[in-house]
């Protein structure tokens, strides 16, 4: 059965090509069911594949397809393997991709270039699933581009506004600059072992010196911070928002973005053979960006910017796990982030389209009533990301968190924080979208106009909105294609805990699932009954203490939300502007100083010995006529002369 | 040496010297038809240069994949005095060049008509077909050098006469310049010339195989007569800092010139550096390879900045080119198999990619105009599929796996961080501006509401989807697919290679570490860590 596992990336890429020559012909609605079709089917067989692999005793199996690019010593296949890990992660890719797909449909309804969305999505798959099954460096690379590719087409896929075509060539750019790290990365791979498959290399890394081996790994690790937004890297993902809601949903916060964790994951030997101080990297990295994710999601008001910076910071959760060696773990809230953050951006799409294109929160409120499928499933969502018992993002943070003690507290206590934070600017978001004064429709101008005094910021948009906002009908309730995933993965949010709780080592599913990949490695914990009670008690305090604050503030009005919505924050602590900045200045004005060079000195010396040449030359004016005639018919002359010359001697021995 | 290299026998029908002479009967019989007759001398230049392009592809399919030497060679004796021989022959080096040089033309003479006078036009770029097939082909210096030569007068016409704008002052630029390069590489074939008399039992002879065989230059010699080589070759690639006459070229060439400028003639230059560096003076290509190492980094980085900041898309292309073609240098010179391969697939595939960038431009430019970037504006809109081919295009240029750019960027970086681990480094910044600078100007140009003057632009025409389409399926091919075309290249490469390695005490082949200790690394990675 494992055979079958070509198709599972191979049903996206059949969709993608019927779509891509005959979408516009076969258009909506069928475009999109076929799309969602694809990519079910995909699923369907990866569950089959699932079933082979568990009754193979080795729990591996590798498949080549044909050689892709030898030349010299190199040699690359297109092959696969399916082994612990790419299992994992192609089972809820497919799953929650053929969930995304299904809302699609409704959700993208009336758009002009709806066939078109269903053939990104549709690629976008395909490639995600490369990226995972890959059983090389360099077919991981091709994965890695080409959701890079659908990610910029996704993004900018609304191009006729300049803001999201600007954003989509951003998100493209910046991954770029990892992509140069993980590009030297497969060099250095392949110079050292000859070879860049994982199951040739992996094996021999412990015996690779501590210099090299933390060469591959920095540089891989710049990769994956580009691909899943960390801290220098992370400035295109909030902006990434720009596009539809169902690619946010599935692109940028449940698959693409954890690519980079998959892939430090899968390169988990390199990272061990390396030096003491790159785990701290990447947990330092990763906490940092956790952290201060967080306090700007605290003060944003476009509901997807929230979930973006959320969605980083819960990456920068992931890659913590990876610096103290909780691989497992990392894969764990891969998982639940995946199904709990999928569900929150298609919530907010619920809203967003319930609410008629509106983002802006401060024009929403008590929707619960008005939608209720969509608030019942998004509270589910925000429990699990708050942490709260016993939902899945309880079990899979304080995983992650009771690694991070065991290496250091200092880790533990900034995660802690951190966790406070997210269970208050999530209760902050849903409080003021589903609960409070309702502040659309009829009372929405006045409450814009209290406002504006205070929030020059978005002053101007908010002012142009107004009259938009103003005749805007009442909010609705989804239909149920938009509903039923939003079900579907409510249910997952809320049991996902099961896979790996840690009580016992029977209850530790992914755990012994993963095994075989990560297991030598793996940091070792343990958690005896009192000192896992002890951790459990604390996570919950504080999320039920991050909840009762954003109560307290949001809906009860005790404390000022201007104190803790400082514009620093609101401003993502101006790193953003600051890159921008830089690039639009200094580095636009360094671009301009060599342009000007090659104008200046380099053409300008060979335009000067040109004038040179032609000055001494003078008496030879009565030829530089200026006519192209002339010089055309010298030329021809000359040409003509030297053919009858050669073709005189011609001499046919 | 000689009779290995010359092993294959000729078949029955001289399909090289066809390959030359089609196109160059095809622009005679333009030369005497009569001005009244335009669309007569448009069909005999699309008949020949179709009918050249089978013969390209008849070349390909007959190849012998293993065979390391040159194949279908014809052998002709031209200036007895001088031995000058007509010969011609075909590797996996030139094979790919030549069969680009066979598609190219007639997509381009499809693609792109005339404004005025189109007998001269067509007569011309058949001429430019001949002569490139030529200069591919000849395995006799002079030969070479007169092939060299002739492609300079038709891409000066067509510049000067059929161009836009100062056509005048850039035709002369890229004249004089190549001309001046030329006069370099002509003394070293003479000195080379004559020198091998002294080996070759007192006779001067210009026959490459030979030559070869006689090995009995000075190594200062050598290095001498390949500084004369590399000087034509590099204002041919063009390599910094000899580059700046082509983006004046490009800008006022008509769409056929740029089609065929950047996708077969500055392989000219690239192609000269193999045939007539590597493999004709390999003491002094170790020599001076950390020298063409340099400037192809900097080619890299330097032209892809100066792209980025153009405001012509015309423009924008040739820096790109001059981009793309610092890495087809790297390759060259980091003298591994992966380095070498990749560059010749680098050549190939800037062909392609390029050649269809300027075919799309000539479009753009049929419809508005202008190749300013600020006076095109939201064009996705309103011509979707025109957008979506020349996004395929553009990824491709950039280099994203799965399409062709990347599998020689790829190699040539491979191969390069194998010989010079830290200019592969540096040059690898390239792969982020090529992404910063084509994007950027995608959303400038296509992406938007489309304002007044753009809202019209209408979508491609089904003969201009046609013209595009055998790019498209090649771009799509060859990045998913490469290792027919990466087959037949390898065993001349590694003909070049093993000569080389005969030859050369100093060389070692830049190679993967594998086999040796692994620990070994750590003193190099730390060693070279403290530049």
């Amino acid at each position: 059965m494992v055979e079958l596992v070509w198709l599972i990336p191979a049903l996206p890429l059949a969709g993608f090509l019927l779509l891509v020559f005959f979408g516009k012909r076969i258009g909506e609605p069928l475009s999109g069911w076929i799309g969602t079709a694809a990519v079910a089917l995909s699923f369907v067989v990866t569950a089959i594949v699932f079933v082979g692999l568990w009754n193979k005793p080795e729990h591996t199996y590798s498949l080549e397809l044909f050689e892709w690019i030898p030349a010299g010593d190199f040699s690359v296949n297109i092959g696969f393997l399916l082994d612990p890990l790419s299992m994992a992660m192609i089972s809820f890719i497919t799953f929650i991709a053929s969930l995304i797909h299904l809302y699609s449909i409704e959700y993208m309804h009336g758009d002009d270039r709806y066939p078109r969305f269903f053939t990104y999505l549709n690629l976008f798959v395909f490639s995600m699933l490369i990226l995972v099954l890959g059983d090389n460096l360099v077919m991981t690379f091709l994965g890695w581009e080409g959701v890079g590719v659908c990610s910029y087409f996704l993004i900018s896929f609304w191009f006729e506004k300049d803001e999201n075509a600007r954003a989509g060539k951003k998100a493209f750019i910046t991954n770029r600059v990892g992509d140069w790290g993980f590009m030297i990365a497969i060099f250095m791979t392949f110079f050292v072992f000859g070879t860049v498959t994982y199951s040739e290399f992996l094996p021999l890394s412990s015996g690779l010196a501590q210099t090299t081996a933390t060469f591959i790994a920095v540089m891989l690790f710049i990769g994956a911070i580009g691909k899943s937004a960390q801290i220098p890297l992370f400035i295109w993902l909030p902006d990434a928002m720009a596009g539809p809601t169902p690619v946010s949903a599935l692109i940028h916060a449940a698959t693409m973005v954890t690519a980079g964790i998959y892939l430090m994951v899968r390169v988990n030997p390199i990272i061990a053979a390396s030096a003491e101080w790159l785990p701290w990297l990447i947990a330092i990295v990763g906490i940092a960006t956790a952290f201060l994710a967080a306090t700007i999601a605290l003060a944003q008001n476009d509901i997807k910017k929230v979930l973006a910076y959320s969605t980083v910071s819960q990456l920068g959760y992931m890659f913590l796990a990876i610096g103290v060696g909780g691989y497992t773990a990392a894969i764990f809230h891969v998982i639940t982030h995946a199904f709990f953050k999928a569900l929150l951006f298609l919530g907010a799409g619920s809203v967003i389209h319930g609410m008629h294109e509106e983002q802006d929160m401060r024009r929403m409120g008590a929707l619960r009533k008005l939608m209720p499928v969509t608030a019942i499933t998004f509270i589910i969502g925000w429990l699990a990301i708050a942490g709260v018992p016993p939902f899945s993002g309880f079990w899979s943070k304080d995983e992650i968190l009771a690694y991070a003690l065991a290496k250091s507290p200092i880790l533990y206590v900034l995660g802690l924080i951190t966790a406070l934070l997210t269970a208050f600017y999530m209760s902050r978001l849903v409080f003021r979208v589903f609960y409070g004064d309702a502040r659309w429709g009829e009372s929405a101008e006045k409450e814009v106009e209290n406002l504006n005094e205070h929030d020059t910021e978005t002053a101007a948009e908010v002012a142009h909105d107004e009259a938009h906002a103003a005749h805007s009908h009442h909010p609705h309730e989804s239909k149920w294609k938009m509903l039923v995933p939003l079900v579907v993965l409510a249910f997952f949010s809320a049991v996902a805990g099961v896979l790996n709780l840690p009580f016992s080592h029977s209850t530790e599913f992914l755990n012994t699932w993963l095994e075989p990949v990560v297991g030598a490695n793996e940091a070792s914990l343990n958690l005896s009954g009192a000192k896992l009670t002890f951790e459990l008690a604390l996570s919950t305090i504080i999320a039920i203490a991050g909840i009762v604050a954003a109560y307290f503030v949001y809906l009860k009005n005790k404390l000022d939300a201007r104190l803790i919505e400082l514009p620093f924050f609101a401003n993502g602590w101006y790193i953003d502007k600051g890159i921008s900045d830089f690039v639009g200045g200094l580095g636009q004005k360094g671009f301009e100083l060599i342009a000007a060079f090659d104008r200046v000195v380099i053409d300008g010396a060979v335009n000067g010995i040109g004038r040179a040449t032609r000055g001494g030359a003078a008496r030879l004016r009565t030829i530089q006529n200026g006519y192209v005639r002339w010089y055309a018919l010298m030329i021809a002359l000359g040409t003509v002369l030297v053919l009858v010359f050669v073709l005189s001697q011609v001499s046919f021995s | 040496m000689t009779t290995s290299l010359l092993a294959s026998a000729s078949p029955s029908f001289p399909i090289l010297p066809a390959l030359v002479f089609t196109p160059m009967i095809g622009a005679a019989i333009i030369a005497l038809l009569p001005r009244t007759r335009p669309e007569l001398s448009r069909q005999i230049a699309i008949l020949s240069s179709i009918l050249t392009g089978i013969f390209s592809i008849v070349v390909l399919v007959k190849f012998q994949t293993s065979d390391d030497g040159f194949q279908f060679v014809v052998t002709q004796m031209w200036v007895k005095a001088l031995d000058i021989k007509f010969i011609l022959g075909v590797d996996g080096v030139s094979l790919f060049l030549v069969v680009l040089t066979g598609i190219l033309f007639p997509i381009a003479l499809f693609a792109a008509k005339p404004e005025h006078d189109p007998k001269g036009y067509y007569g011309w770029l058949t001429l430019l077909m001949g002569g490139c097939m030529g200069a591919f082909l000849a395995l006799d210096l002079f030969l070479f050098f007169l092939m060299f030569e002739i492609t300079l007068v038709p891409l000066y016409m067509l510049i000067g006469k059929w161009g836009h704008g100062r056509r005048v002052y850039a035709a002369t630029k890229f004249f004089l310049y190549t001309m001046l390069g030329s006069a370099f590489m002509l003394v070293s074939i003479v000195s080379l010339a004559v020198l091998a008399k002294a080996g070759d039992g007192g006779a001067i002879t210009f026959d490459f195989t030979k030559i070869i065989a006689s090995d009995n230059l000075a190594v200062s010699t050598g290095r001498w007569l390949f500084l004369g080589m590399a000087i034509a070759f590099a204002v041919k690639v063009p390599s910094f800092p000899f580059h700046t006459w082509l983006p004046d070229a490009h800008t006022e060439a008509p769409t056929a010139g740029s089609i065929d400028l950047a996708g077969i003639l500055l392989k000219l230059g690239t192609y000269g550096f193999l045939r007539f560096g590597l493999e004709l003076f390999p003491e002094a290509t170790v020599w001076f390879a950390p020298v063409m190492i340099t400037l192809g980094t900097i080619g890299v980085v330097y032209g892809g900045i100066v792209a980025a900041m153009q405001k012509n898309l015309k423009r924008l292309v040739a820096y790109s080119s001059v981009a793309h073609m610092g890495f087809a240098i790297m390759g060259l010179f980091a003298l591994n198999n992966e380095g070498v391969e990749g560059s010749v697939l680098q050549m190939v595939n800037h062909g392609i990619s390029t050649g269809a960038l300027f075919i799309l431009l000539g479009f753009l430019y049929s419809r508005r105009h202008t190749y300013e970037i600020s006076s095109l504006k939201g064009i996705a809109k309103v011509a979707p599929v025109f957008a979506g081919i020349f996004t395929v295009v553009m990824l491709s240029s950039i280099g994203v796996p799965g399409l062709n750019g990347f599998v020689g960027e790829f190699l040539v970086l491979l191969g390069t961080f194998m010989a010079h681990r830290w200019w592969a480094v540096i040059a690898a910044v390239g792969v982020i501006i090529a992404a910063l600078y084509l994007l950027w100007a995608y959303q400038r140009v296509f992406t938007g509401e489309p304002d007044e003057e753009n809202k019209n632009f209408p979508d491609l025409r089904t003969s201009e989807k046609l013209a595009i389409l055998p790019l498209l399926a090649l771009i799509v091919f060859l990045g998913v697919y490469p290792k027919p075309m990466i087959d037949r290249i390898e065993p001349s490469v590694n003909r070049i290679l093993t000569r080389m390695d005969q030859q050369v005490d100093s060389y070692e082949k830049p190679s993967t570490q594998k086999g040796s200790e692994l620990g070994e690394i750590t003193v190099e990675v730390k060693g070279e860590g403290g530049h």
